[in-house]
């Protein structure tokens, strides 16, 4: 594969692994009650599952460039799962930062080795 | 009383075609500055991963800082936040990659670095928020 070939692919793939956890999340928070942030845990453990997944399956390389760090790199955040964290710190709600980031933490390391059983790893 | 002609509960916001497209581009650059930084700089078994760590501290404080300015200031509007905030900060910042990491760690038996890594990234990427917020609020109230 060539150099800008590979490289437009990973922004190529970077932008609709994006626009795939902005409908995902909205349609997850939109069709649940409350102010738990659920939309971006369904989004992270859904994508840790899948790169599970891709590493069980020993993908390398360029391909694993492509369909991990590019595509699930995207599709999952770390920046709203902070923000939405610390916006429950500011409005005191502190049962739910805590499950927020630990139930984050404890489900992430699950699904990514339940998804590498999957790939055969 | 609410006028009639109030703006809808900010779920039901209406997507506009211009709003998916900020988004893709932002993912675009997130996702390429990512990459070249894990081709850039591969971590070897057992070290501090450097490169995700530091743009999920750095994604961190840029979402901090662009949804407090755009939020306090306006009327909250998707498309301001689309680029920046969904898409750029978004790829640019991972969770998958870091549980991969953290799960490496455990597994090699490297328990006080998996737990230097989970609480630093935690405590550093909550930090950042809430100081690039507090940034943005001054930056407000002083203009």
């Amino acid at each position: 594969m060539s150099f800008l070939a590979l490289w437009l692919g990973v922004g190529v793939l970077g932008g609709l692994a994006s626009l795939a956890r902005f409908l995902i999340a909205r349609l997850v928070a939109e069709s649940t009650r409350g102010d738990f942030p659920l939309g971006t845990l369904a989004v992270n453990l859904s994508g840790t599952l899948v790169l599970g997944v891709l590493l069980g399956a020993a993908l390398r390389g360029d391909g694993y460039l492509l369909a991990g760090t590019a595509t699930i790199g995207s599709y999952t955040t770390f920046s709203t799962w902070m923000f939405e964290s610390e916006r429950e710190g500011e409005a005191r709600r502190r049962v739910a930062i805590l499950v927020n980031l630990l139930a984050g933490l404890a489900l992430g390391l699950a699904a990514l080795w339940l998804g590498r059983k999957l790939g055969g790893g | 009383m609410r006028p009639a002609e109030d703006p809808p509960p900010r779920r039901r916001r209406h997507v506009g075609g211009h709003d998916l497209g900020a988004i893709f581009l932002g993912g675009f650059a997130g996702s390429l500055a990512r990459s070249a930084l894990a081709r850039g700089f591969p971590v070897a078994a057992g070290h501090w991963p450097w490169p995700t760590f530091a743009v999920n501290i750095f994604g961190a404080a840029l979402l901090g800082y662009v949804i407090t300015s755009r939020q306090e200031r306006d009327p909250p509007t998707l498309t301001g936040r689309s680029f920046v905030g969904i898409g750029l900060c978004g790829a640019l910042t991972t969770f998958s990659t870091m549980i991969a990491e953290l799960l490496a760690m455990l597994e090699a038996s490297r328990w006080g670095l998996a737990a230097a890594y989970a609480t630093a990234s935690v405590a550093g990427g909550l930090a950042a928020v809430l100081l690039a917020s507090r940034l943005a609020r001054r930056g407000l109230a002083g203009g």
